[in-house]
């Protein structure tokens, strides 16, 4: 019963590990936290449900809502950390905020506030190991964040893009000093952050068949505990901050309740901020440094 | 006075106050994400105090910005010691951990909710955000405002003057916690029914965004935030889904031509004061 809960719980937090990758790229590069991570959450969500509903394959829908976050996100981009470098530094956070409630609002507008149920082309599976039922969709889901992550720290660890984006991360002035062109090399993080959200939002709305316009509120204020948790800027902490959460949660559900969830789970981001603020792995991009 | 205009101006009064709880902190350097949670104690404690004390409205009001005030402060000390984001990830934790006990506290309802016998009018509420905002003229023209906006002009250098940044930080939070308190505690009364799900983050944002976009320069930044954005969807006939959608494209306009909020130290110089050089302490 007891490893049912955790796997249940580790499955619940490959969904906020995403998210949370997402918030703690932009952070640890940008130092600035991307409220339009939700919006653009939810939009992958709501979009997965219509284009299925329309009756594109799945393929074709994944590619679609892909692009669609990339470019959300580059849009972003224009209207946030690109004001930062002429004014304040709470210009990009309250920008993105906007970005939120227009995002939102939008879908309001064309979709109405009902849940929407998805049709699945597929069949929902199960595997079952001994006594655990494992989802096979939630599964996947797991291996694809964990897959994209390391893909994500080989390419900041390896390539010439990936050397511009942490020398960036260390020290945006100093990176332009020595020749990186941080004006192209941002919009690529963003480009990459909001695939990464897009990704996270159509793999929630495939495993839990529902999306929803205010999907994206609850799930990323559990990204950004994880985040926190994890050790802001650091994408394996993200991962790892996400699962703490999935499994801090259904334990709490199994043991007080659902109401007493967000005691806990934010209970515990307020313990980590006061005790350890730099997380469970430390801060800093790709790991280890600074 | 309709109904429906009394309800417009009884929300202008409750966030032109909110406003102000949220400007405190925000000019001593703390981007406070935890309003909701302080506007939902407040209003808990009072809706308390008359419910089953059997208290009037305004001393339990009064209590309960008290109570919101303490709370504040004993907060205040933790999540201090954070800094930039982390603190605002802090309030943003705590003011979730406030309401998450409130729906765990069944001698208040619980997640039902929680009705408020004992009403307060629309003038009592007019007055008290008149008081508050005499009240904050009143601070930005002593020696604590002058102080606290040198620390929102550069935290360095005011520390160098001899000032003491983490007392004013201090005080700047906790007395827009108590201010917070006192917003909830009104709400409570005028609307006679409290949710704690509806102070989440969200109504905390708005609050903040008011702020941001009304100016942090001057006093008077808050007063004219809350009222465009209290006032304008009021304005702007159409489902409140549109209402949102102009809301969001005009931060966004807002943050592009005029990031430091639309009222600015130069901008009263130039309306009210354009034949002194040198600018009186306008905070």
């Amino acid at each position: 019963m007891l490893a049912q809960q955790l796997v249940n719980g580790l499955m619940l937090g490959s969904v906020y590990a995403l998210v949370a990758v997402a918030f703690t790229f932009t952070m640890g590069i940008l130092k600035f936290l991307n409220f339009s991570i939700p919006g653009i959450f939810m939009i992958a969500g709501m979009f997965t449900w219509a284009m299925l509903k329309a009756g594109w394959s799945l393929p074709a829908v994944v590619v679609a809502v892909l692009a669609l976050g990339a470019v959300l996100s580059w849009i972003v981009e224009r209207f946030t950390w690109r004001r930062m470098r002429a004014g304040d530094h709470f210009i990009p956070l309250v920008s993105s905020m906007a970005f939120l409630i227009l995002l939102e609002n939008l879908v309001l507008v064309a979709w109405g506030s009902d849940q929407q149920r998805l049709v699945l082309p597929f069949q929902s599976a199960s595997a079952r190991v001994g006594d655990l039922v494992i989802g096979v969709p939630q599964l996947v889901g797991l291996a694809l964040a964990v897959g994209v992550v390391w893909a994500l720290d080989l390419v900041l660890r390896r390539t010439r893009i990936g050397r511009a984006v942490r020398s960036i991360a260390e020290d945006a002035d100093t990176a332009t000093l020595l020749g990186v062109s941080v004006g192209r090399v941002v919009p690529v993080v963003f480009v990459i952050g909001g695939v990464f959200t897009a990704l996270a939002g159509v793999l929630f709305s495939l495993n839990y068949q529902q999306a929803s316009p205010f999907m994206g509120e609850e799930v990323a204020l559990k990204g950004i505990s994880a985040m926190v948790i994890g050790g802001m800027g650091n994408i394996w902490g993200a991962i790892l901050g996400g699962l703490v959460i999935g499994v801090v949660e259904t334990a709490a559900i199994h043991w007080f309740g659902a109401r007493a969830v967000d005691i806990w789970v934010y209970g515990l981001l307020l313990a980590i901020l006061f005790v350890r603020p730099t997380g469970l792995l430390g801060g800093g991009l790709a790991g280890g440094r600074a | 006075m309709s109904g429906y205009l009394e309800g417009v101006l009884v929300l202008l009064a409750i966030n032109v106050i909110l406003a102000y709880a949220a400007f405190l902190p925000i000019v001593a350097g703390q981007l406070n994400l935890g309003i909701a949670g302080f506007m939902a104690t407040g209003a808990y404690i009072s809706a308390y105090l008359t419910n089953a004390h059997g208290w009037l409205p305004l001393p339990a009001a009064l209590a309960a910005t008290v109570l919101t005030a303490a709370l504040g402060l004993v907060v205040a000390f933790p999540i201090l010691r954070t800094r930039g984001i982390y603190l605002a990830l802090a309030t943003f934790a705590f003011g979730q951990v406030v309401v998450a006990t409130i729906l765990n506290l069944n001698v208040v309802g619980g997640a039902s909710g929680y009705p408020v016998a004992a009403h307060l009018g629309f003038p009592v509420i007019a007055a008290i955000a008149v008081v508050v905002f005499a009240a904050i003229y009143w601070l930005f023209h002593t020696r604590f405002g002058l102080s606290v906006t040198a620390v929102s002009d550069d935290e360095l250098v005011a520390d160098q003057m001899g000032l003491s940044v983490r007392w004013l930080q201090t005080a700047a939070f906790t007395i827009g916690s108590a201010i917070a308190g006192l917003a909830g505690a009104l709400q409570a009364h005028h609307f006679s029914y409290i949710e704690a799900q509806n102070f989440n983050v969200l109504l905390s944002i708005y609050v903040v965004l008011y702020v941001l976009l009304g100016g942090t320069q001057t006093i008077y930044g808050p007063l004219l935030g809350a009222a465009v954005f209290t006032l304008l969807p009021e304005v702007l006939r159409g489902s409140a889904q549109w209402r949102y959608v102009i809301f969001a494209c005009l931060i966004l306009a807002l943050m592009t031509w005029r990031p430091q909020g639309v009222v600015t130290r130069s901008l009263l110089r130039r309306l009210f004061d354009w034949r002194r050089p040198a600018p009186e302490a306008a905070t």
